[in-house]
């Protein structure tokens, strides 16, 4: 060994140094050289003023320590979330928000998810609709305006395109109405995937149809899975009511099929069912609800409409 | 020794600043983790688990353990180059504008001014400041090596010259940010770019700060307390200029599974399994060097802490490395068990290295004893448990959650929802906040312990002033 380094210490510095650097370059700094680093989604757009004010209050409160940005190319996370995440939406994530630790879900596929009433009566009292959260109440958020002088500044540091009718616009809206803003933008350049549960294998009328077993499990799954949106006595609150009979905004009802579908899939503007047009927001619960437990669910339903 | 006494004061005033803010941390971590199953301790705007566990993690490393490696560092330094600090002026001024640094630092992370980047987490005006703070702390200790009275540098001066390049180098690329006000900018770098760099930053703040810097102190202060000289020599060359090679590139491991190119991912997980050597070659040398004559494990009360600090350093190296294994992280990457991973390196490793350099240092500028061996073992033992409780219901909570996670029925549909995860958390939740009082209570008896050595010594001191 040289032993004579461990005498000059600039000898020795300058060594150390290009020991530490080696890495340094070969893992971080030559890849930042390469248009493998910097890819893009066609479709991708710059966030708005709005959203990126937006994605400024998601920063500031730490949404990112319990939530990760980032759907690994596994099979449950993919079934649990949806399509994994490509290195070409990120390209206007000054930083990017994968976060390290998943204490609630992933948010990789959040955008168009749930309906905006979702996510303002959600991040207001989050125990409302997942009676065992741990979510912080962001309440507060309502009651502060956005600056729209300040959103200027900062969509204008990044160099993203805006308009000053954009940034008009801003004026009285809050700080809740711009991170929801955010969290449905998210996402949004990889297409959605289609329904979990082949529509072909499924019966067209309910097998497990006034089964008072299946009827006594769907109120169970009910109360944890949809009472949130539907009511806890299924009057309607950000979904309509489930009592009544109207479906899909017209009077008459639809069928155990669609009915199954409507839950498995979800909804989306536009979608025809039975001659009726949904206006979306129902989330797909496909991925995690098996046949039996929707079967189940539709039991329940069944079992008080009308009543 | 007057000559020092200036200095040995800068030194004393960085140990106790960093004690102050190590309490801090430590309250704002046990804070967080009750947040965890009680969601009504959050305190919006500023005293949510969102800001709290920034607060947590930030006062922790720069206010607790950057600021004791500063004070430590200045006090090897000066009995390795056998002379006092060559600008004691400047040393000091790094005390102040170190304390000022912090105390920006905890109420700007409370207000919510963050760029997001985990562990450099404050804004740019303070990331200017702490790049000021290091480069003054830098050429306090170059000069002192440049005009020391001692040809050869030991081992302890090789890791002090790595920590302080791999700080600057890291801290200063990771920050390089685009201003958009004085308190909110955006990382320079975007999407997979921006990961890459933040956790080459991440993992290497880690490998300087809480690991180069305590192998400097440990191996320093193991012969020192022990009167063991250093069993391998050879040892701790090779060991050395491996870990130093091999750190750099292994960041991209946090990563495993995302949008990261692939072959970035797998340098980083050859890499991460390359580094057991090296972190070995100085648990292995630790272990030779005690085993000269371990009944110094019985008779000198800081042997233990140097022993079990580097036993959990030697188990941290194992398990970090195999987490960053494809198979390992696709189970438990997200979950908790990282959080006992982290823990185990800070609670066992840092925490015991640390404190027992402290216990040391304290006595010696006073020229006295420690106020109570008692106390300081007590410390011990309630730390131990504390770290252990905290790091294994972590696990065991982690294995459960990723293992929760892609459980699927007969029909191959998911099991169970996410809300149904998160409520069988609680009671692993509820035990970690348990190990994490434990501790608490533990660092707590040091804290008292070290008043009351620095109490005893102004006393003494003044009564030979006096005779």
């Amino acid at each position: 060994m040289a032993g004579n380094i461990y005498r000059k210490p600039i000898i020795f510095t300058i060594v150390a140094t290009l020991a530490i650097l080696t890495g340094s370059i070969v893992t971080t700094f030559f890849p930042m050289l390469t248009p493998q680093m910097h890819p893009k989604l066609e479709g991708l757009k710059p966030f708005t003023a709005f959203q990126l004010a937006g994605r400024d209050i998601y920063q500031r409160e730490g949404c990112f320590y319990c939530h990760t940005q980032t759907v690994r190319p596994l099979k449950t996370e993919v079934m649990r979330y949806g399509e994994y995440s490509k290195a070409g939406e990120f390209a206007y994530d000054h930083p990017f928000l994968w976060g390290s630790k998943r204490t609630g879900p992933d948010l990789a596929r959040i955008g168009g998810k749930y309906p905006d009433a979702w996510h303002y009566g959600h991040f207001e009292d989050p125990r409302a609709f997942f009676a065992e959260s741990n979510m912080p109440s962001y309440k507060f958020l309502k009651d502060n305006k956005l600056d729209p002088g300040q959103a200027e500044s900062h969509i204008k540091a990044l160099g993203f395109p805006y308009n000053s009718e954009e940034i008009k616009a801003l004026n009285g809206k809050t700080e809740m109405d711009a991170l929801v803003a955010y969290i449905q933008v998210i996402g949004r350049s990889v297409a959605r995937k289609a329904a979990p549960i082949e529509a072909a294998k499924v019966e067209e009328k309910n097998p497990l149809a006034g089964n008072p077993k299946a009827v006594a499990d769907g109120k169970v799954l009910y109360a944890a899975q949809c009472a949130a949106c539907h009511g806890a006595s299924r009057q309607g609150v950000i979904g309509p009511s489930l009592v009544d009979n109207i479906w899909i905004g017209r009077e008459g009802d639809i069928s155990d099929g669609s009915l199954f579908r409507i839950i498995s899939g979800g909804t989306k503007p536009g979608m025809e069912i039975e001659e009726r047009t949904a206006k979306g927001g129902m989330p797909p619960f496909g991925y995690q609800l098996d046949k039996k437990k929707i079967w189940s669910i539709i039991a329940f339903i069944r079992s008080t409409q009308g009543k | 020794m007057n000559d020092y006494q200036y200095d040995n004061q800068t030194v004393k005033g960085f140990i106790v600043s960093s004690i102050v803010w190590g309490v801090v941390g430590i309250l704002a971590g046990v804070w967080i983790s009750i947040q965890m199953w009680m969601p009504a301790l959050n305190f919006a705007p500023l005293f949510t688990f969102g800001r709290l566990r920034s607060v947590h993690t930030n006062i922790l490393a720069f206010g607790l353990v950057l600021g004791a490696i500063m004070g430590i560092f200045y006090y090897i330094t000066m009995r390795l180059t056998k002379r006092p600090l060559v600008l004691p002026r400047l040393a000091r001024f790094t005390l102040y504008l170190f304390n000022l640094g912090i105390a920006l630092g905890l109420v700007t992370l409370l207000l919510g001014y963050t760029p997001s980047l985990e562990y450099a987490e404050f804004e740019w005006p303070l990331d200017i400041a702490i790049v000021i703070l290091w480069v003054l702390f830098a050429i306090v200790i170059f000069g002192n090596i440049l005009k020391r009275n001692e040809d050869q540098m030991y081992i302890s001066l090789w890791y002090i010259i790595a920590t302080v390049v791999v700080i600057a180098v890291i801290y200063i690329v990771n920050n390089l940010s685009i201003p958009a006000g004085l308190f909110k900018s955006y990382h320079l770098f975007a999407g997979a770019n921006s990961a890459n760099v933040q956790w080459w930053y991440g993992h290497n703040a880690v490998g300087s700060e809480l690991t180069m810097a305590e192998l400097a102190v440990f191996y320093y202060f193991l012969p020192k307390s022990t009167g063991l000289p250093i069993f391998s020599h050879r040892l701790s060359i090779i060991a050395f200029w491996s870990l130093v090679f091999a750190y750099l590139w292994t960041g991209s491991h946090h990563l495993i599974y995302t949008p990261l190119p692939d072959w970035i991912q797998t340098l980083g997980i050859a890499f991460s399994i390359f580094l057991i050597a090296p972190s070995w070659g100085s648990v292995v040398n630790g272990y030779y060097t005690v085993g000269e004559d371990w009944s110094k494990m019985r008779t000198n009360y800081l042997t233990k802490f140097f022993v079990l600090g580097i036993t959990f350093y030697g188990l941290q190296t194992v398990q970090g490395p195999t987490q960053g294994l494809r198979v390992v992280s696709q189970l438990i990457h997200y979950t908790d068990w990282v959080i006992g991973h982290v823990h185990m390196g800070a609670m066992g490793w840092d925490a015991l290295i640390l404190t027992a350099a402290i216990y040391y240092i304290i006595p010696k500028i006073y020229n006295t004893e420690i106020y109570s061996v008692k106390a300081a073992n007590t410390h011990f033992w309630l730390v131990l448990t504390g770290q252990l409780v905290y790091s294994i219901t972590m696990w065991i909570a982690g294995i459960q959650q990723g293992a929760l996670q892609k459980a699927v029925g007969p029909d191959g549909s998911l099991a169970y929802t996410m809300t149904e995860i998160i409520a069988k958390n609680y009671p692993y939740w509820k035990l970690r906040t348990l190990g994490g009082v434990i501790f608490t209570v533990g660092m707590l008896f040091f804290v008292y312990n070290v008043f009351m050595t620095i109490r005893k010594g102004e006393a003494l001191r003044a009564s030979r002033n006096r005779g």
